[in-house]
């Protein structure tokens, strides 16, 4: 028979546990994925119990009261916190979103944070994104227009409605990360967010390079690894439909 | 100190910071093809210029007329006398031909209806010197600062330029006076980088988290500013912090003034439109000090609106919802998540909020470094753009959408010169080891630190002694108590703790990196507010209510070691660029 191993550091084991220390009559507990690459420990998930009267109403604020009043070595990336900059995106209690829009109040039981699901971790909640970056490059997010005058390019409004639910992307992954083919294939499928982007060029009415992009999407592995299973359309934290761009691109390959 | 594992890097050119005007500047300097590192502590999209909502400054005159001598006398005057009339001269004038580069480059810019870029009103921008509400601001939708820098990091990608990201930069490295470079910590492998080059270009953005409510990032730190401290060069009017009116009430999330100009309102307890008494002819689109100051003059007088009559109301209830959805999308959705409001039912609970930085690296229209030695100097080796310069072009109070376009033109206006100044490969000289050794004594010594205060005690503590004693109003007393408490949190690092010692990833040691950056820009604030013995633009004095140009049209420039401060001053640029316009002189400044 065959011997089947699990991969180094993919058993999370049980960390340390947190007890609050203020007294709070309104405690709820928070488990969060911890791991160190710097050790040689496999991950675990520590128990904060943390103080939800004085804590602010998003996941991001209980993040940062345990690591301002609690444990200041847990590691995770934020910055604008309120939903344009992208960098707290995690899985919180099994969908992935922003750390600083979501609601704790919207989350039922223990709150269970872990790093986006299937990207290398590189410390704690903080993944790798470098391949969802390179091809994010490989779809050539500028502008191709061979004009070269001083005056700006004229686009209707109409036209310019069609980048409407395309360039609000915020490139957090939360999408990507919670597709299954992205999971199985993440190498060669270019998955939802970058296809996303690819569409907003695609449809860009000041682009002259329509068909030289459909071309170079238009692969069994980069576009047509895409099976409408939707996951990305639910993840998307800003609304967006990644899962309707691909299938306008791939409609396009089909009535050009 | 332990040993450290040290890269060492050569390039002609290095910009620190990945925000709009580090990535213009990358560009440009790509296009003139001298190699360049762009170094950035976050991935070039989540900088703060993401956060930049209502638009970008420029006479294009695609509403009805205008001209760019009208900007800039509208920044003149918002910028109260302080501003150097050479840099907003420059600015103004290439600020057309900026945005439509950008617009080629890719922004989507919302549309007028025969397709051109639409513009919208914005505060204190006016037709004919001062005369009625001109709409000059460029705009995509509400997130204009989301697609600006999505587009040019698109087009820092065309051009190849090389990123190192995730990499926190620790300080400059100084030979005689002049910027041989930048030492940096790789965040993703614990290593330390020693980036030499021939010019080493400043971008790192604002310090507003020296306050405790902020609209800024929480990566915003300024920490390029600090390290031009600890490289013995002065800052500049960092005492003018901008508050802006609209920040949602309890939570900071910035309200674009975009909102006003779309025909927003704002409303007091009394249900009175009370911008009518402060400033007759703008009314709600006076510039943002003016209307800062009336929310707080109207919360201190009682009628301020909530059970503890703290904040006013912003209404757009009255406008067509179709408009709301159209061009203030973004702001619907932030009302929703961080006030639970309805914007198309119900008023958006507003207050004051610290939210841009007028101060900081002292620069020439060039964007080179100026140092006072004597007389004015520039540093060799060293500029600085965006957020982080002082040009200086918003003086001692910044209109609404200038920001974005000073990044664009201040950036192309660095690569440039540095293209000027540098020719591709030119050699590099040899650094001693003093600076490298004094650089990571420094990072040892903080990651080291055993001692019982922890990092976010002290920056807390710093946060609300700068938002209690270096507000909206200030007063002698207010600013005396600050400046002697201002320093404790600092000496509190005598006794700093440290968790984390790792290298990877450590953002318990970034964090405390950053309140080290923070707390001297603190006290540089707190004293170069309390020297400056009058009232002019957002710096508002209660005991000196009158702007005193006789002693003060000068830029304070403060030097900081330590905590010890030195205060000097250099007189403001009293003369145009060209002879294309003429010089402002001072007015009073009503709207």
């Amino acid at each position: 028979m065959v011997q089947l191993n699990l991969p180094a550091n993919s058993k999370v084991e049980k960390g340390q546990y947190y007890k609050d220390k203020t007294g709070s009559k309104n405690i709820r507990k928070v488990n969060v994925y911890r791991w160190d690459p710097s050790t040689n420990e496999n991950p675990r998930l520590d128990t904060y119990e943390v103080d939800m009267d004085n804590c602010s109403s998003k996941v991001l604020d209980v993040l940062n009261k345990i690591k301002n009043e609690i444990d200041p070595s847990i590691a995770y990336r934020r910055s604008c916190a309120h939903g344009v900059c992208g960098s707290c995106a995690m899985n919180m209690n099994g969908k992935n979103g922003l750390a600083c829009t979501k609601s704790h109040s919207e989350l039922n039981g223990d709150i269970d944070i872990y790093p986006l699901p299937h990207l290398k971790v590189l410390k704690d909640l903080i993944g790798d994104l470098s391949t969802l970056y390179k091809q994010y490059e490989s779809v050539e997010p500028w502008l191709k227009t061979s004009k070269v005058n001083d005056k700006e390019n004229i686009q209707s409004k109409d036209d310019r409605a069609k980048l409407d639910g395309l360039y609000e992307c915020i490139m957090c992954a939360c999408c990507s990360t919670s597709c299954p083919s992205y999971w199985w294939n993440g190498e060669k499928y270019l998955g939802p967010a970058v296809l996303l982007q690819a569409y907003r060029w695609i449809i860009d009415s000041r682009d002259e390079d329509r068909k030289e992009r459909l071309k170079k999407v238009a692969d069994e592995l980069k576009l047509y690894r895409c099976h409408t299973i939707l996951n990305c359309t639910n993840a998307c934290p800003k609304g967006l439909n990644p899962a309707k761009a691909i299938a306008e691109i791939k409609k396009m390959l089909a009535t050009a | 100190m332990s040993a450290y594992k040290i890269i060492d890097h050569e390039y002609d050119v290095v910009v620190l910071g990945a925000g709009g005007s580090g990535l213009r500047a990358a560009v440009g300097l790509s296009e003139a093809g001298l190699k360049t590192a762009c170094v950035s502590k976050v991935f070039p999209t989540r900088s703060h210029t993401s956060a930049a909502q209502g638009g970008i400054s420029a006479a294009l005159g695609n509403m009805g007329e205008d001209d760019w001598r009208w900007h800039m006398y509208d920044t003149v005057k918002g910028a109260d006398w302080l501003g150097d009339q050479d840099s907003i001269e420059y600015l103004c004038k290439e600020a057309p031909a900026a945005v439509l580069e950008l617009e080629k480059y890719g922004v989507p810019f919302s549309r007028t209806d025969d397709g051109k870029i639409y513009q919208r009103p914005f505060g204190g921008m006016t037709k004919n010197y001062g005369n009625e509400t001109v709409q000059r601001t460029c705009a995509a939708a509400d997130r204009t600062g989301h697609a600006i820098l999505h587009t040019l990091y698109g087009q820092a990608l065309k051009h190849n330029t090389e990123f190192f990201i995730e990499y926190f930069a620790l300080d400059l490295i100084m030979k005689d006076g002049a910027c041989k470079g930048i030492i940096a910590w790789n965040l993703n492998d614990g290593t330390i980088h020693r980036f030499k080059s021939h010019t080493t270009i400043i971008a790192t953005g604002g310090y507003g988290k020296v306050y405790y409510s902020a609209t800024s990032a929480h990566t915003c730190t300024g920490d390029g500013n600090a390290m031009a401290l600890r490289a013995g060069l002065p800052l500049q009017d960092m005492e003018f912090v901008q508050f802006h009116p609209t920040g949602i009430y309890g939570h900071g999330t910035l309200i674009s003034e975009g909102v006003r100009g779309e025909g927003g309102y704002l409303v007091n307890s009394k249900g009175e439109r009370f911008m009518e008494r402060y400033a007759p002819k703008a009314k709600d689109l006076a510039s943002r000090d003016v209307v800062s100051r009336s929310i707080a003059v109207e919360i201190n007088e009682g009628r301020g609106i909530g059970k503890e009559q703290d904040h006013v109301h912003l209404h757009i209830d009255h406008l067509d919802p179709k408009v709301i959805d159209e061009r203030l999308p973004g702001i619907s959705e932030a009302s929703k998540l961080f006030a639970n409001v309805d914007v198309t039912k119900e008023p958006i609970p507003v207050v004051p909020t610290v939210h841009y930085n007028m101060g900081g690296i002292p620069t020439n229209y060039k964007a080179e470094v100026l140092t006072l030695n004597g007389s004015e100097k520039t540093v060799p080796g060293l500029m600085a753009i965006g957020e982080a310069a002082c040009v200086s072009v918003h003086g001692a109070n910044r209109l609404g959408s200038n920001s974005l376009i000073d990044l664009v033109v201040f950036g192309r206006a660095a690569a440039k010169r540095a293209a000027e100044l540098v020719k591709p490969g030119m050699k590099h000289e040899e650094i001693d080891k003093n600076e490298t050794d004094r650089c990571l004594d420094r990072f040892d010594k903080l990651r080291n630190s055993e001692g019982s205060n922890p990092t976010s005690e002290l920056r807390l503590s710093m946060q609300k002694t700068m938002q209690s004693k270096c507000a909206v109003f200030r007063t002698e007393k207010t600013l005396k108590e600050g400046v002697d408490e201002i320093r404790r949190p600092y000496d509190g690092m005598d006794s700093l703790s440290v968790k984390d010692k790792s290298l990877i990833f450590n953002t318990d040691l970034v964090e405390t990196l950053e309140f080290d950056n923070l707390i001297r820009q603190a006290i540089t604030t707190m004293d170069s507010a309390y020297h400056r013995k009058e009232s002019r633009g957002a710096h508002a004095r209660e005991d000196f209510p009158k702007r005193d140009d006789e002693n003060y049209m000068q830029h304070t420039l403060s030097w900081c070691n330590g905590s010890k401060t030195k205060i000097n001053y250099r007189p403001v640029h009293r003369s145009t660029l060209t002879n294309d316009v003429q010089y402002f002189p001072p007015q009073e400044r009503v709207y």
